[in-house]
């Protein structure tokens, strides 16, 4: 008797377990960006997603999240997922911020049958024509966060804008959607770059444009640089902006200080949405780690409640036919309230106006205004026959 | 017209940044042979140090002796610990050390601090902006760093051309084995220009703060534009450090600003704006490209 155990003990101690004993986890690979400026937007994705792992299992299944960093570089994303395909033998990944490592490493996980789950990055070229039944986005398509920043212009009833994004798809996503719900005229449009840290040239052209509004998308570190050089040019309090949720998340506004004063922001999450998932994922985040909820955060938990979700339907099976077909029905409370999967399979959603303010302690926060978009899809689902 | 003035000064301004980095980094190359890739990390333990000091203690001056304090302080221990036992090694060696120190530091400065941006007021004097010429106006700080940079340009100058310590620095340059032989104790000249060239990173890191994000990794983002300017100016020489910065600096942001606009008189105005993009910044590396091809050696090489 003590030897069979003892025997057992050793067996599953190799991980030779049979499914009688106890059920082997199953693998989730998260690809993320861990180091240099971006490194905070995938430590508050991965740590989001912790969160929502309750005593190692989601949905009561026993998961194991394997992190790795690609370092923002599309060639090193590409190649974590192919070892996390070959060696590990995972079947559902998540976690990639940048577009650039998305576009990389996407094609080869959903092509070899694994599944994809975006916790951010949501380039058009796979929203479109090159949707994919195993790639799904549970944060948003790039250009939406951006159409809900046209919006929130017009609704503002500025007919000027001046337009600044980096160089790169998203960034290229970012103005695209900015103008398709923009209704007044672009007196500029600059592409900056993604390694830049100098903004002067740049708001020098805006302060020559003179515009009603200036829209820009600049992702962490970048939008602390121009928020920055914006306001010590004289230009904060003289010509407002509008962003979108990336160009100012709580860390960002945190390193800003008074820089920004008054923005308004459009974002499909915010810190201060009461609803009941909301307020648990905000209670457990503030128990566990002594910083700001992001947004990434929020779409990291997000994601995993989707999982959880999806192994709960199935029963805990795995196997990326069964756990697809699960997920396609959203069937999770996500803690921005309604949420649901278009043709596509990303989101369908509401976009709220959040503005930046002066709280009672002097310090700024991001408050709800109200909505800007309600079930807000986005402009490639019609393009995909899946 | 008061356009391009201000770009201009936004162009030197650029400059300045990188010549404080590039100055340190070219001495170095120069005087002791050292591929230090790990220039950068020094600039970002300057902003780290002076952004924290500043924090606690509200003291602009305390900010900048910390901020220079920690960055040459960390530049004499790294050049004691590990450089001193490459220099006879070949440059793949001190690459891949120098390589590593950047993953060291980097990584130590996300645990010690979190990856999350840290945030640096621009000190009180330097506040707001000023009207220089009539219809520009220009951030007092901005102004500041062009100063503090042409200071240290004179104060270089004075150290290397009319001092003891720069004669040595100069000999060292030109012919090592000479000031060897003749008795100049070499491993304490070396720990004081690297110190020296640390002191300067760290200079150039206290004033990124309150204009940049003082982030993890901010040291590589500015390491490629400084070897730029290390191999236009000529490697070696804090010259033509100075020369190929504000070239880089002006080059690029005159390319930024005023390219889009030339191109929009030629065509479409995405094309323009895209292909504007793609030109601006190829720039920097086309002025390089020109400047080699023109003196293999870039402009004032040391070891001519």
């Amino acid at each position: 008797m003590k030897r069979s155990i003892l025997l057992s003990a050793l067996i599953s101690g190799l991980g030779l377990t049979t499914p009688t004993l106890a059920q082997s986890p199953i693998k989730i690979g998260m690809i993320t960006t861990l180091s240099g400026p971006g490194g905070y937007l995938g430590q508050d994705v991965r740590d989001g997603f912790k969160l929502a792992i309750e005593n190692g299992k989601l949905g009561g299944v026993p998961v194991e999240l394997l992190v790795e960093d690609d370092g923002l570089k599309p060639g090193q994303g590409k190649q974590i997922a192919e070892k996390f395909m070959k060696t590990d033998g995972i079947k559902i990944f998540t976690g990639i911020i940048f577009s650039n490592v998305l576009g990389a490493a996407v094609p080869d996980i959903v092509d070899n049958g694994a599944l994809y789950l975006s916790a951010n990055a949501a380039p058009s070229a796979f929203a479109g024509k090159e949707c994919h039944g195993n790639y799904f986005v549970i944060s948003w398509q790039n250009d939406s966060l951006h159409e809900s920043a046209g919006q929130n212009a017009t609704n503002l009833g500025y007919k000027k804008a001046f337009i600044l994004a980096p160089n790169y798809p998203a960034g290229k996503d970012a103005l695209t959607g900015f103008k398709r719900y923009f209704k007044g005229s672009i007196v500029g449009e600059i592409y900056t770059r993604l390694d830049q840290t100098d903004f002067a040239a740049e708001l020098a052209q805006v302060r020559a444009a003179a515009p009603d509004v200036v829209f820009q998308f600049h992702p962490g570190g970048l939008g602390i640089a121009f928020l920055r050089q914006y306001q010590q040019a004289g230009l904060l309090g003289k010509i407002p902006m509008v962003v979108a949720a990336p160009s100012l998340d709580a860390v960002t506004l945190a390193a800003v200080g008074d820089a920004a004063d008054g923005l308004s922001v459009t974002s499909h999450w915010n810190s201060d949405f009461d609803n009941p998932a909301n307020r648990k994922f905000m209670t457990a985040w503030s128990k566990a780690y002594n910083r700001s909820a992001t947004y990434y955060a929020s779409q990291g938990y997000d994601t995993a409640l989707a999982i959880a979700a999806a192994l709960t339907a199935t029963g805990g099976k795995a196997d990326p036919k069964s756990l697809g077909a699960a997920l396609r029905n959203a069937d999770f409370q996500s803690v921005r309230g309604k949420f649901r999967f278009g043709p596509n399979q990303h989101p369908v959603q509401d976009w709220y106006s959040l503005k930046v303010e002066k709280g009672a302690d002097g310090k700024l926060t991001l408050n709800t205004k109200g909505t800007v978009l309600k079930d807000h899809g986005d402009a490639y689902a019609t393009q995909c026959k899946m | 017209m008061t356009l391009v003035v201000e770009q201009l000064l936004n162009g030197v301004q650029l400059g300045v940044m990188l010549f404080l980095l590039a100055a340190g980094l070219t001495l170095v190359f120069g005087v002791m042979g050292i591929i230090n890739l790990a220039h950068g990390s020094l600039y970002m333990i300057g902003a780290y140090a002076a952004a924290i000091v500043a924090e606690r203690s509200g003291s602009t001056a305390l900010a900048l002796v910390a901020g220079l304090g920690a960055a040459a302080a960390f530049g004499v221990l790294v050049e004691i610990a590990v450089l001193r036992r490459l220099y006879a090694r070949d440059h793949l060696d001190q690459v891949l050390a120098t390589f590593a120190l950047i993953l060291f530091v980097n990584q130590a400065t996300a645990m010690l601090f979190g990856r999350q941006p840290i945030f640096v007021a621009v000190p009180s004097l330097l506040q707001g902006s000023i009207e220089p010429i009539p219809g520009l106006t220009y951030p007092v700080f901005r102004i500041a760093v062009i100063v503090v940079g042409i200071v240290v340009a004179i104060g270089l100058y004075v150290l290397i051309n009319k001092t003891r310590i720069g004669m040595l620095v100069r000999a060292g340059a030109t012919h090592r084995q000479m000031v060897r032989a003749l008795g100049v104790d070499v491993r304490l000249l070396f720990t004081a220009v690297f110190g020296l060239g640390a002191l300067l990173a760290g200079l150039a890191g206290v004033m990124a703060g309150p204009i940049l994000a003082v982030q993890v990794g901010m040291g590589e983002q500015i390491l490629i534009l400084t070897f730029v300017v290390m191999v236009i100016g000529g490697v070696g020489s804090v010259r033509g450090a100075l020369l190929g910065a504000l070239m880089v600096g002006i080059v690029d942001t005159l390319m930024r600003a005023f390219m889009p606009g030339l191109l929009r008189g030629l065509m479409a105005g995405a094309d323009a704006d895209a292909l504007a993009a793609g030109l601006s910044s190829m720039g920097i590396y086309l002025l390089m490209a020109i400047v080699l091809l023109v003196r293999p050696r870039g402009l004032f090489p040391a070891h001519a």
